[in-house]
């Protein structure tokens, strides 16, 4: 007997759901992230308006001044949904787990200067608070926020600043050999040293702001385009000498999640501001707003750890977050001019 | 005409980022869909650069990721950092 195979090709009837397909074409298959993220927001026929702020619908693209056409320009570069966000971000916690395993293992701590330990104690683990902070803040623009774009990428980055504040803690219990002692000192710090509290004040200045966009702005684009380089940067530096090394095997992925996250803020701010004259002078506004008062706020905590040298790397991280608003097409405000 | 390279990808998220990026950097290729799969054929010579993946992808992509895509190819392999190469050696 002779058995024929054939192959016959189905063509599939759809390529993809259709408010995908209005908007990219019927005949071209969606990426799985385009899929998770277009038009996915819900746009009509909301029942009840909500009782906390019966001015706006439930969801309401007027919650900010920011005003686009299309909600759907805010693309990631990441492409993150649920399946590449987490692949991306189990590889980081696996990197900074190999990296406190090492510094464990080997007791590296021990040869860190015993004045450099106190530095990096009261100055990098109270951050912890701050990245909780910056958790909450995404989690409103993700409740408040409009456009599943923008919304789910927040949502991830909420989640990633819980991560931090956690990789921080870790950091604090290697430095206390394991006891929390350096954490409630740190909070201690936070809550009560003069150095502290102008940053304090303006985390939660910024937690009762009502324009999601403008926590946005202020929190992921100025707040975090100035604390990540000093920290990352500076401070990692002006370690070395002490035998700061073991900290900066722990800290060095803190920079690598800043250069990740700031490919997706750049882009948002990018495409808001390229919407329209109105979006540029806002957002104009805002970043000279809170990045006037983050370096006032950040100049105590630079000086405690830097000394002579910390307005030195203020101005170096304020350069940094300057080129950014340049290129992306954002006059500079006076706040932050040189 | 030269004799034509071929490679044979799956149609997956990586797959079709690649495909894609082919036909983006190799205007000679033909695409030729098939269930599950998407054979491309160009004459004499087919780039894979490792950049233009990335973009499609947003992440970075490296050409050794390519065996986890490829169900066949055909053409002599010349592979580094930034690119994965068919050709005939003359």
């Amino acid at each position: 007997m002779n058995i024929d195979i054939q192959s016959e090709a189905i063509t599939p009837r759809r390529q993809t759901f259709s408010h995908i397909a209005r908007r990219f074409g019927v005949d071209k298959p969606a990426s799985r992230y385009e899929e998770a993220t277009f038009d996915v927001q819900p746009s009509a026929n909301f029942h009840y308006r909500p009782t906390y702020g019966p001015e706006f619908e439930l969801y309401d693209p007027r919650r900010t001044r920011i005003a686009m056409a299309d909600w759907y320009v805010f693309r990631d570069p990441r492409q993150f949904y649920y399946a590449t966000y987490n692949i991306s971000r189990a590889a980081m916690q696996q990197s900074f787990d190999d990296a406190v395993g090492f510094v464990e293992k080997r007791d590296l701590i021990a040869g860190i200067a015993p004045e450099w330990r106190a530095k990096v104690e009261g100055c990098l683990l109270p951050l912890r608070h701050l990245e909780w902070a910056a958790n909450m803040n995404c989690q409103l623009i993700a409740d408040w926020g409009y456009g599943t774009q923008i919304t789910s990428a927040a949502a991830f980055c909420g989640t990633d600043r819980l991560g931090l504040a956690q990789v921080i803690s870790r950091i604090g219990l290697v430095l206390g050999d394991g006891s929390d002692e350096k954490l409630a000192a740190a909070k201690t710090l936070w809550m009560e040293a003069p150095r502290w509290q102008p940053l304090r004040r303006l985390v939660e200045d910024m937690l009762v702001v009502r324009d999601w966009f403008e926590t946005y702005t202020a929190q992921l684009f100025v707040l975090d385009g100035l604390v990540y380089p000093l920290v990352c940067d500076a401070f990692d530096k002006a370690g070395t000498p002490h035998g700061g090394a073991p900290v900066s095997m722990m800290t060095g992925f803190l920079a690598d999640w800043f250069a990740d996250n700031s490919r997706w803020t750049d882009a948002v701010i990018n495409a808001a501001s390229g919407e329209s004259e109105d979006n540029r002078l806002t957002l104009t506004r805002w970043i000279g707003h809170w990045g006037g008062r983050a370096l006032e706020a950040l100049a105590p905590i630079a000086t405690e750890v830097l000394g002579d040298l910390g307005p030195a790397a203020l101005a170096e991280a304020r350069r940094k977050l300057s080129a950014r608003i340049e290129t992306l097409g954002l006059t500079l405000p006076k706040e932050l001019a040189a | 005409m030269s004799r034509p390279v071929s490679i044979t990808l799956q149609n997956s998220q990586d797959g079709i980022a690649i495909a894609d990026a082919i036909m983006a950097d190799n205007p000679e290729a033909e695409r030729k869909p098939f269930p599950a799969m998407t054979k491309i054929d160009c004459p004499g010579r087919l780039v894979i650069r490792s950049d233009s993946v990335s973009l499609l992808l947003g992440r970075e992509w490296d050409p050794q990721e390519i065996h986890m895509s490829v169900i066949s190819l055909s053409g002599t392999v010349d592979e580094d950092d930034g690119s994965f190469t068919l050709f005939w050696r003359q």
